[in-house]
């Protein structure tokens, strides 16, 4: 069973590393934001097509 | 922002066309070998008569190939489209891409290959063997250090929420992998385990339970925080509640696996705190899915014409319902019931063809139109594969649960006079037969889906013209104005984090060769003075059980039931397996344990019913393997064993490896003029003489005491 010393230490580890990562994501002000994320990630950029030949198709 | 300059770059839009192809192929190979797993459930004959397709080898292959390469490559495709996009970066490395790509093919045609042969370690869902275990590690570093490496050069400064969902997977699967994956090597196809019994079982269980939940759970929830609002063209319903769900999530996930190993010789405090955390799991699940499901709020309309939505919901919603199945499978009483049944089965695969398979077809169906600037083929015929493989779920599941319930009760039942109702383990599998007839029909229909929508995508790039790259274009992140922990966001924002990453799995990978044997070793000490280590007959014998995937159908792990008591004998006892490497306790009972079959029936008995399993127990499914009889088991290893096995502590006497093969010869010899009594000639060196002296070794250590220790 000292296995689970292991098992616990590496698992100590791990879980205090993702709470290192969230204090650290935290102050960097990753979670400032609670609104905008969600919505930014349904624009789509259509940027202007002068550097590359499109096919030609039906853009929805 | 005005006044900064736009910076041009193009996503990859190959690297996920091949992923997504890899996906369905391995997909529709995974569910095929599914199907024919059980079909021979049902009809041994579909074991085909010979040592590569039996149902023994044919199961982890299909679990492998389901769970790393079919959800594996639909993780890869989904990573490689949403993670630039959301990072406004192209992916880090093309060479790297592509190194993933087809390191992670080869390692599956290596799998393909190894398992049908035997090559086995046989713990679950890590049961390949060591150097394709390190090829392994070598592909999974260079995907996430791709991903880091985006990560870095991204031009978007809010990481969303489903990068973080990436990136947990990716560090928690590496951790785990190489922790599960220790062993020392015998030779180039054979390794014992580092740990053995218990402690084996803790840390395969600990991987296990992981593995579902870092691979078949975080990522796809990072893919629904992406594809779900998407396809809704809806925002997330709550980007608060999909940041607290997530860090819960992990934080919670790492402790949950003890709760494989309840009422088993596992010490009662590690499956109590396996169960608390696992009970607490509900939360962070549900929170999810109701997230997902909240976010189609206003949408429903959608969703009746939508076949990408419904899969979604119904993915969502399997997630759902296996996720609150977990806590309460979990539950110590429910787990008495449900242990070594056909529910876990069901419960597995409400989460692999619901949760994993509906939205890897979701996102699929999603992502062709796009790459190939088109419309889908064809709605219609994607809802007909939608209600195909909701009726295959449906037909697959319900007729699980029922034989589950029917054969655990059956197990449990005691007459009047306080015997077992049905002592003979074979009535209780067969009263289950027809449910097994309609689960392989519900896992063919929903196979069969599957080829619709292959049929629909072929279409639907014919129809289209594929882009390659496409051009976006944004304003380069700005560089960080330094005020408190500046140091930390600078080194984050440059390339030492890369290296760091590595050198800390680099560091991981050699502490724990180094430190966990040092630990363990105190751990070879026989809890029980009478336990003693295998023969070198035995040994083979053993081995070839492992190779055959005898584990997966016999447990050898008696709870301490007086149903299981009475059915099997004495109760399995933790000093018992210290020289099992790896461990066989086993998760699923097809056939009866086999912990105390040990001098339970004659050699002959043995040999006949490997031979042919009816002849000793008429109607039994088991396949025959009427081939142990006759080929010849080369023996020349065992010195090399004995030497790896003394090396990992067992206490083997020094220079036993001399003398080991004269031993076997001794002891086979002993199992061949049995044999012969009952009429039954075999050459001492055949595979049949090493399995019977394995069998009849099992369990027996602890009747050698005496009364005089309790």
């Amino acid at each position: 069973m000292e296995v689970i010393f292991v098992l616990i230490a590496i698992s100590l580890i791990l879980a205090g590393t993702f709470l290192f990562l969230f204090f650290r994501a935290m102050k960097g002000g990753q979670f400032d934001d609670n609104h905008t994320p969600a919505i930014r990630i349904l624009f789509e950029n259509k940027p202007n097509n002068k550097n590359k030949e499109v096919p030609s198709t039906k853009s929805k | 922002m005005s006044g900064t300059t736009l910076e041009q770059f193009k996503y990859d839009n190959t690297i996920v066309k091949y992923f997504g192809v890899a996906t369905i192929a391995w997909g529709i190979v995974g569910m095929l070998v599914g199907v024919i797993a059980a079909t021979q459930l049902f009809l041994p004959e579909a074991n085909m008569g010979n040592p590569y397709t039996t149902f023994g080898r044919i199961r982890p292959l299909h679990t492998n190939a389901v769970i790393f390469a079919f959800v594996g490559n639909a993780i890869f495709a989904g990573i490689y489209y949403s993670m630039p996009r959301l990072l406004k970066t192209p992916m880090w490395s093309k060479a790297l891409s592509w190194f993933h790509f087809w390191g992670w093919q080869l390692i599956i045609l290596l799998a393909a290959v190894t398992l049908p042969l035997g090559i086995t370690s046989s713990k679950e869902y890590a049961e390949l063997e060591w150097p394709i275990d390190i090829l392994i590690a070598v592909v999974w570093v260079a995907f996430g250090a791709n991903m880091i490496g985006s990560l870095i050069k991204r031009r978007e400064k809010h990481m969303y929420v489903a990068i973080w969902f990436y990136l947990a997977s990716f560090v928690t699967v590496a951790v785990l992998h190489i922790f599960n994956s220790l062993a020392l090597p015998v030779s180039f196809f054979k390794s014992y385990s580092a740990y053995a019994g218990v402690q084996d079982a803790l840390v395969q269980w600990w991987y296990g339970h992981n593995a579902v939940a870092f691979f078949l759970t975080t990522p796809f929830l990072g893919l629904m925080y992406y594809y779900l609002p998407k396809a809704a063209n809806r925002p997330v319903y709550s980007y608060k509640l999909s940041i607290i769900h997530f860090w819960s999530l992990i934080f919670l996930y790492i402790w949950a696996g003890p709760h494989h190993l309840l009422y088993t010789s596992l010490p009662e405090w590690a499956q109590i705190l396996g169960v608390v955390f696992s009970v607490m799991l509900i939360a962070p699940s549900w929170g999810g899915m109701v997230n997902g499901l909240l976010t189609l709020r206003g949408a429903w309309d959608k969703v009746r014409v939508d076949p990408v939505l419904k899969f979604m919901v119904v993915a969502v919603t399997a997630y759902g319902m296996a996720t609150f199945e977990g806590p309460m499978l979990s539950l110590k009483n429910v787990n008495a019931i449900a242990h070594y049944t056909d529910w876990i089965v069901a419960h597995v695969h409400i989460g692999g063809l619901g949760w994993n398979g509906f939205f890897t077809f979701a996102m699929l169906y999603w992502l062709w139109p796009k790459m190939w600037k088109t419309n889908l083929y064809s709605n219609k015929l994607a809802t007909t594969h939608f209600w195909m493989g909701t009726l295959g779920i449906i037909f697959y599941a319900l007729p699980m649960y029922v034989a589950a319930l029917t054969q655990s009760l059956m197990w449990k039942e005691f007459t009047e006079a306080g015997r077992l109702a049905y002592p003979n383990f074979l009535q209780t599998v067969i009263q289950i037969v027809p449910m097994y007839m309609l689960r392989a029909f519900g896992g063919l229909l929903y196979l069969s889906g599957v080829f619709l929508m292959v049929y629909n995508m072929i279409k639907t790039a014919k129809q289209g013209t594929f882009m390659a790259e496409e051009a976006d274009e944004a304003p380069a992140l700005k560089p960080h104005v330094a005020h408190d922990g500046e140091f930390w966001h600078r080194a984050w924002e440059r390339k030492p984090v890369f290296f760091t990453v590595l050198a800390t799995i680099a560091i991981l990978i050699g502490g724990a060769v180094e430190i966990i044997p040092t630990i363990l070793v105190k751990s070879n000490v026989p809890t029980i003075a009478s336990v003693e280590p295998y023969t070198p007959l035995e040994l083979q014998g053993r081995d070839l059980y492992i190779s055959h995937g005898c584990v997966g159908c016999h447990s050898q792990m008696i709870r301490p039931f007086r149903s299981e008591t009475e059915r099997y004998g004495e109760y399995s006892k933790a000093g018992e397996f210290v020289y099992d490497r790896p461990f066989l306790w086993g998760s699923k009972r097809t056939g009866p344990d086999l912990h105390r079959v040990g001098g339970k029936y004659p050699d002959s008995w043995h040999y006949n019913h490997m031979v042919d399993p009816t002849s000793m127990s008429p109607g039994s499914l088991m396949p025959p393997y009427p081939w142990m009889a006759d080929n010849i088991m080369d023996h020349s290893i065992v010195p090399a064993k004995i030497n790896t096995l003394r090396k990992l502590g067992v206490p083997y006497p020094d220079g036993y490896e001399e003398e080991a093969n004269a031993d076997l010869m001794v002891q086979a010899d002993g199992i061949v003029k049995n044999l012969k009594e009952s009429g039954i000639a075999v050459m001492p060196e055949s595979e049949i003489v090493a399995l019977i002296a394995y069998l009849q070794r099992l369990g027996t250590d602890i009747k050698k005491t005496t009364a005089s220790n309790p």
